[in-house]
């Protein structure tokens, strides 16, 4: 397979470094780094003592019995990222980038946040290397959530309210690389997911990489060969590419990216990148955007805080025009029956974001054999998600 | 011979600095953009920077992003600013314009048909903020081709290697950002300006205009004093945003400009 990204963090067509001059050196500086430590022993097998020790890696991979049987189709496996320290993939980022941040000599770690867990994640990672933590946050989404907030607040880390253009994730984004614009010397930008200029892409995706080849691992472990089928939700794609990576290259697995739907693709109000975008380039990377014919970035609308970006990571952008990987959407409502559904029936409560990829298994699995099997991706937990929503 | 490479010549030959002027286009509205820009050159301004609003303007501080704002909800876009700049030149026949801008509202109407569209409206150079020298090959190529000058960054994070790069991708002239940051008035000027403009000047060959966090005449003239000249941007944007009327605004632009133009002449 051909190795992606390419040496200027190009993916097919897709990716690269649109950032103003004075981020230029610190992407270059960050991807000097990151190529060392990624090739370097000592520094991997810390990142793993955290992974297993503190983060509790490996995550099981769930049969979901009950829910298989409901739907009576594709037999439903569930990798459990909702299990781990801090209640989502996206820790396995954060420790790997706070860490190099370390190893860096910065001493300011600064996170955009959507859903509020890559906040945490950071905030956390941020506590327990002794480093000082500002997450930026839209104020719509501090409002939707809130407990996070308090997490965040509770594990040290300052958390600023976004109150320019849409007051969810791509504005936090903006702010954040306006602080680091401005502090590009004792500041480390932990970026949640796998976008931006190169190299967080390529970062983000080697950090979630753990997800899918632990699942490789454990499922063939479990049923003595590889799944039909993978699935993920997609915002900017870190749990779906951490998924799906190392498998690329088993040609009979078929692989499903659920975007969100919103209201529905017909009135715009989504975040389905797939279904409503053209090329453009946000927060540093040439990607599928959601924008109008003026070239200016498009508000987006989901259910779920970490799904709401108009933009999608360049890698999944190339596996899209590759035909590699299928894009799809789930909407505001059935994302939220799906939620429902599975705290019924599997005894699992899961983020919103997570609850788009069962939403789309609801409707897939009941098509399959019984034989057949679908590997999802449960990238969270839905403690977050219960404020105003169930008495 | 290109209208910013007279208009920069023309003011060293007489030992003089050149004054870049910015303002976001279509703020308050883009009818009363060509009579501001007349009246930044009325006052002393030799080279107009055209800001084209943006959804998500990540270089720029509040000031710019509030101007921005109230650009787009009039339903300002590239187009409707390059429609525009044809009146603007009918006032200032010989003032150089600068689209400014990020890179995409332009990807959006592609490099080629962008070109030709800057050109036919006699536009002069284009600064793309959030677009490297490493990612320009195409751009460059079809900006050339329509004879249009494009302007690049460097900053203080930028080493010798890319101060060349910036240099040979450069015509016009160089925008030196003085500072790490965004773009927004600041009370005081950057200590280290000193020491990285004469790693600046040893480097790159093209003009060097200084921008970012200049606000007023003493640090404009503070400023040019290592450079061919300064940039004024958020200072200005925050007058128009502060005038009871385009009127006022012209008026307090004109003024303002005069003040920088003497303090740089002085």
């Amino acid at each position: 397979m051909e190795q992606m990204p390419d040496s200027s963090g190009y993916y097919g067509r897709f990716g690269g470094r649109f950032v103003p001059e004075t981020l230029y050196g610190p992407v270059k500086e960050l991807e000097k780094a990151y190529a060392f430590y990624s090739k370097d022993q000592t520094f991997q097998d810390e990142l793993r003592g955290y992974l297993f020790d503190y983060v509790g890696r490996p995550t099981p991979l769930s049969f979901a019995k009950r829910l298989t049987e409901h739907l009576g189709g594709a037999q439903i496996y569930l990798k459990r990222e909702d299990l781990t320290h801090t209640g989502a993939h996206k820790i396995n980022n954060a420790i790997g980038q706070v860490l190099l941040a370390k190893k860096m000599g910065k001493t300011r770690i600064i996170a955009e946040t959507g859903a509020g867990q890559h906040g945490v994640a950071t905030a956390t990672a941020a506590a327990l290397f002794g480093l000082q933590c500002v997450v930026y946050m839209g104020s719509v989404d501090m409002a939707r959530q809130s407990l996070n907030v308090r997490r965040m607040k509770l594990l040290g880390a300052e958390v600023q309210a976004v109150e320019s253009g849409s007051k969810t994730l791509k504005d936090a984004v903006n702010e954040a690389m306006r602080d680091w614009v401005g502090n590009v010397d004792n500041t480390f930008y932990s970026l949640g997911s796998a976008l931006g200029p190169h190299p967080y892409p390529q970062m983000v995706r080697d950090f979630h990489r753990v997800i899918g080849e632990e699942a490789r691992k454990q499922i063939q472990a479990a049923i003595g060969r590889l799944p039909d089928e993978l699935v993920a939700c997609v915002g900017g794609g870190s749990n779906a590419i951490g998924l799906f990576y190392p498998f690329l290259a088993d040609k009979n697995v078929t692989m499903t990216g659920v975007e969100a739907g919103g209201y529905g693709i017909e009135g715009g109000k989504h975040a389905a990148r797939f279904s409503g975008g053209a090329l453009g380039v946000l927060h540093g990377a040439l990607t599928y955007l959601l924008q109008d014919e003026n070239g200016q970035v498009a508000e987006t609308h989901s259910i779920s805080a970490g799904l709401d970006y108009p933009a999608v990571g360049p890698e999944h952008s190339y596996l899209h025009e590759s035909g590699r990987v299928t894009y799809t959407y789930a909407t505001d409502d059935e994302a939220e029956a799906a939620f429902r559904l599975l705290a019924r029936l599997e005894g699992i409560i899961p983020a919103l974001e997570s609850a788009h990829a069962i939403a789309y298994a609801m409707k897939k699995a009941p098509t399959m054999g019984k034989e057949k099997v679908m590997l999802l991706n449960l990238s969270g937990r839905g403690d977050k998600d219960l404020e105003g929503r169930f008495a | 011979m290109s209208r910013l490479k007279n208009t920069i010549e023309a003011r060293n030959a007489k030992g003089q600095k050149s004054f870049v002027a910015y303002l976001t286009a279509g703020d308050p509205d883009l009818e009363a953009t060509p009579a501001l820009v007349h009246a930044l050159v009325k006052g002393g301004a030799d080279i107009i920077e055209l800001g084209i609003p943006f959804s998500d303007p990540l270089a720029d501080g509040p000031v710019n992003q509030r101007a921005a704002e109230r650009a787009l909800l009039r339903g300002v876009s590239l187009a409707k600013i390059l429609e525009a700049v044809p009146k603007i030149r009918a006032l200032c026949p010989t003032t150089p314009l600068v689209v400014f801008s990020y890179m995409n509202p332009i990807y959006a109407m592609g490099f080629e048909r962008f070109a030709e569209k800057a050109k036919a409206a006699s536009v002069d150079g284009v600064l793309v903020v959030d677009l490297p020298p490493e990612e320009s090959l195409e751009y460059r190529r079809l900006l050339k081709a329509q004879g249009l000058d494009t302007i690049f960054l460097a900053s203080p994070t930028s080493n010798v290697e890319r101060l060349t790069l910036v240099d040979q991708c450069s015509s016009g002239f160089v925008y030196y950002v003085s500072r790490t940051g965004v773009t927004g008035a600041q009370t005081s000027i950057s200590q280290s300006l000193d020491s990285e403009m004469d790693l600046v000047r040893k480097t790159v060959k093209k003009p060097v205009m200084v921008g970012f966090g200049v606000s007023n005449a003493a640090q404009a003239a503070e400023i040019s004093a290592k450079a061919d000249g300064v940039i004024i941007g958020s200072a200005i944007v925050k007058l128009i945003e502060n005038a009871k009327s385009a009127n006022d605004a012209a008026h307090e632009l004109e003024a303002f400009a005069r003040g920088i133009r003497q303090a740089l002449d002085a």
